[in-house]
């Protein structure tokens, strides 16, 4: 099964998320009270390792397990759009605890609260479409 | 084996998991960003018949879509499989802090007075969950990826965009944690 591998990705992030205890909202509170090093060292750790990473895989040109160049596709330039849209983003961050990922590794601990928070996520998305040509970018 | 991966993992452990996974996805041709899987079920449900937004083939995502369930699975097996017996190492100050806004310590890993299902049928409970996750999508979608996409795709990939976007996390971050909580508890 050509997905397989996909699922496997996923569960290994899903139990990341959960032995690195950043699916919790205490952790998260934590991180925005600047009161540990923890979620500060996860990222950290993450971006300076994946930094490396890419840099490598950009200078030998790696390719990726189909024989395919792997590409980096550079992010529109613009202030507003990933400030304004940034700080709304964190506003629910440090509300529910939980940023996408994590909001579905919860479903897996059954804290089944979380559903209204995806539901929530889902009609947030929604209406970002609706009123994407009016907002600025 | 079992035991020792039961404990909660230090943050450079966890970093260097994360780090792999995101490498994992891009040696598999794709591209580390969750939150894209909020569009993709928009336009699954059929949002892309009145929204241009949505108007897209949403099968080219479906691996990501697999990916979602492998953390819904992976969230699964550590509940049931790999919990510790180790609580949750919280600072000392952020439960003071906490306790001030009469939220208890971290007795599991999410509050009773948000996770619970008493607290989930509140008005307060509902609203904070709900209002919280619209933020979220919305602003995620707005700022073009969250945590996965912008803090750790877009920063390794030494993007400009991304790090506005990780400022605008926590400029919002710190206005909930220091103006909305307060009032909201």
């Amino acid at each position: 099964m050509k997905g397989l591998k996909f699922i496997l990705a996923g569960i290994l992030f899903g139990i990341v998320m959960s032995k690195s205890e950043a699916i919790s909202w205490f952790r998260i509170q934590e991180m925005f009270r600047f009161q540990s090093f923890h979620m500060y060292g996860i990222i950290g750790t993450a971006v300076v390792l994946g930094a490396i990473a890419v840099y490598l895989i950009k200078k030998y040109k790696l390719r990726d397990f189909q024989g395919n160049p792997i590409v980096f596709t550079p992010k529109e330039m613009s202030v507003p759009r990933y400030i304004i849209g940034g700080t709304i983003f964190g506003l629910g961050w440090a509300l529910t605890g939980a940023c996408p990922g994590p909001m579905f590794v919860n479903i897996g601990f059954s804290y089944w609260a979380i559903f209204v928070a995806i539901g929530g996520a889902i009609a947030g998305t929604y209406m970002y479409g609706v009123l994407r040509d009016k907002l600025p970018h | 084996m079992l035991e020792f991966i039961s404990q909660p993992w230090p943050w450079y452990t966890s970093g260097a998991v994360i780090a792999f996974v995101m490498v994992l996805l891009l040696f598999f041709g794709k591209s580390f960003g969750f939150s894209s899987n909020l569009r993709t079920i928009c336009t699954a449900c059929g949002a892309g018949k009145n929204v241009k937004f949505f108007d897209f083939d949403w099968r080219s995502q479906t691996w990501n879509l697999l990916f979602l369930v492998g953390a819904v699975i992976g969230g699964f097996i550590s509940a049931e499989f790999l919990a510790g017996d180790m609580p949750l190492q919280l600072s000392q100050a952020t439960i003071q802090d906490l306790q001030a806004l009469e939220i208890s310590g971290p007795d599991d890993l999410q509050p009773e007075e948000l996770f619970s299902l008493e607290a989930i049928f509140t008005v307060k409970g509902f609203l904070v969950m709900l209002l919280g996750g619209f933020a979220i999508g919305f602003g995620s979608r707005y700022a073009g990826g969250c945590t996965s996409g912008h803090a750790i795709s877009g920063l390794s990939n030494l993007q400009l965009p991304s790090l506005i976007a990780v400022i605008g996390f926590f400029i919002g971050g710190l206005i909930t944690t220091f103006i909305l909580l307060p009032l909201i508890f």
